[in-house]
């Protein structure tokens, strides 16, 4: 018994609603619906990503520099590892979802239950990396100077590497502390404030001699351009203004502040929808345990949730390519 | 439920028993896809680097494979292999269609913004 599906047999009545040209049942006509423009959404964020990239392609972060860490693994630098791990748990949800779809085919009530969550295992996993790897992003590792024009200063040694402010700055005694609405203009906040002065990077970097400055600018081989060290010493004296740890949605250590505003809103935007599986899934999951499709006697709605969870996972082969990969 | 699930992929290359064989023949094909894509952006052949229709050679071959990972997810893990030929098309092609045209306008858009920016006189670096 179908309760989404009027069955009539009146095949000439295509008009009436008695006809079933797609083979497929309401809800998932609805699924399939809501898939297709969800999907356009997500492209409309990725394509705007392509835009911004587009307009600035010779000075675009390379995500390989970025995303390097993995968990428990401090201080070492491995590009694309923690992401390969990410995609492929979601793609095993992915499987032991349809594994579910197929077990409800069978009305096999223990395996659908089994396989689902293992899924919402597999989806919890994903969201738990998705928020490590914001955290590591946000906080940063190297630290950077922000020029007059917004563009960002690295300080790389003599072999290339990136060297942490932390390294070669002394921080001094600060007298300014961060401006609160309560003890000053009501209506004006600030966020934290940096750990050094722009003064105290500027005398750090002319007492190590071996440090220069990475600009954003990237040279016909796709690497940083490295500047000599007259160069860096007036760049960052007559341009640098305010420090950068970390990242936020109006600064980024790593480059262009439109990467990371993008970063966070697609990623966050994608990790809202697993979220959000994990969350129908878990419904579904009690669902199935309290016997209501064995009632109903058809596990179609497994089916359509299963429906949305691949196309999450769709939709993350994609942004994987997009922000990771290209 | 009872419609027929069809078992085969890759142009029916490779014949799988049943539907859960079928899922796990899938999963290690998309696994084998997402390594080749991993080794590649951890190691990003020089040979590789030349440009194409303005994208390098390497970031062509990974779009090319995550479309290949779409095409499975969306055909042997949706079912859209099993659905009819009308649904099939109907999300399939509209989709298509229309993100082939955002994406156009788009990087065509940035393309020239890029162009104004490097040669009409805008000073950036300051």
């Amino acid at each position: 018994m179908d309760t989404t599906v009027v069955n009539t047999d009146a095949k000439e009545k295509v008009w009436g609603g008695g006809n079933q040209p797609l083979n497929a049942s309401y809800g998932k006509l609805m699924m399939w619906f809501f898939i297709v423009s969800d999907a356009l959404t997500f492209s409309g964020f990725l394509a705007a990503y392509g835009f911004s990239r587009f307009k600035f392609i010779e000075s675009w972060p390379i995500a390989d520099e970025v995303f390097t860490h993995v968990p428990f693994l401090h201080g070492q630098e491995h590009p694309m590892i923690y992401v390969a791990f990410m995609t492929f748990v979601l793609i095993m949800s992915s499987v032991t979802m349809v594994l579910a779809v197929d077990a409800g085919h069978h009305m096999n009530k223990s395996k659908v239950t089994f396989y689902l969550f293992l899924t919402i295992i597999g989806g919890a996993i994903f969201v738990g990396s998705q928020a490590w790897e914001w955290a590591t992003f946000i906080k940063g590792d190297h630290g950077a100077v922000q020029t007059r024009g917004g563009n960002i200063l690295q300080f790389v040694d003599a072999d290339g590497h990136r060297v942490k402010l932390a390294d070669f700055v002394m921080a001094g005694t600060h007298d300014r502390t961060v401006h609160e609405s309560k003890i000053g203009l009501w209506y004006v906040s600030e966020g934290t404030l940096p750990t050094y002065t722009i003064d105290e990077v500027v005398a750090g970097f002319e007492a190590h001699p071996e440090l220069s400055i990475r600009t954003q600018l990237l040279d016909e081989h796709g690497h940083k351009t490295i500047l000599s060290r007259d160069e860096s010493l007036k760049q960052l004296k007559t341009n640098g203004r305010k420090i950068v740890e970390g990242a936020n949605l109006k600064v980024n250590e790593y480059g262009t502040s439109l990467f990371a505003d993008f970063f966070f809103f697609i990623t966050g935007f994608h990790g809202f929808h697993v979220f959000s599986g994990v969350v129908i899934n878990i419904i579904i999951f009690f669902n199935v345990i309290l016997g209501t499709y064995e009632r109903r006697g058809s596990y179609e709605m497994v089916e359509k949730v299963g429906l949305y969870w691949h196309f999450v996972d769709l939709v993350w082969v994609f942004v994987f390519t997009f922000f990771y990969l290209v | 439920m009872a419609h027929a699930h069809k078992l085969s992929i890759l142009r029916g290359t490779i014949k799988f028993k049943n539907v859960t064989q079928k899922i796990w023949g899938v999963l290690i094909l998309l696994t084998i896809i997402t390594a080749i894509e991993v080794v590649l952006g951890i190691y990003k052949p020089e040979s590789l680097k030349a440009h194409f229709i303005g994208m390098k050679i390497l970031n062509w071959i990974f779009i090319f494979l995550t479309v290949v990972k779409a095409y499975y997810i969306t055909w042997d893990f949706m079912h859209m292999r099993d659905e009819t030929a009308s649904l099939r098309r109907m999300v399939v092609w509209t989709a298509v269609f229309l993100i082939c045209y955002l994406i156009f306008i788009l990087l065509q858009e940035g393309g020239y913004i890029e162009s104004v920016y490097t040669s009409g006189f805008v000073k950036r670096d300051f």
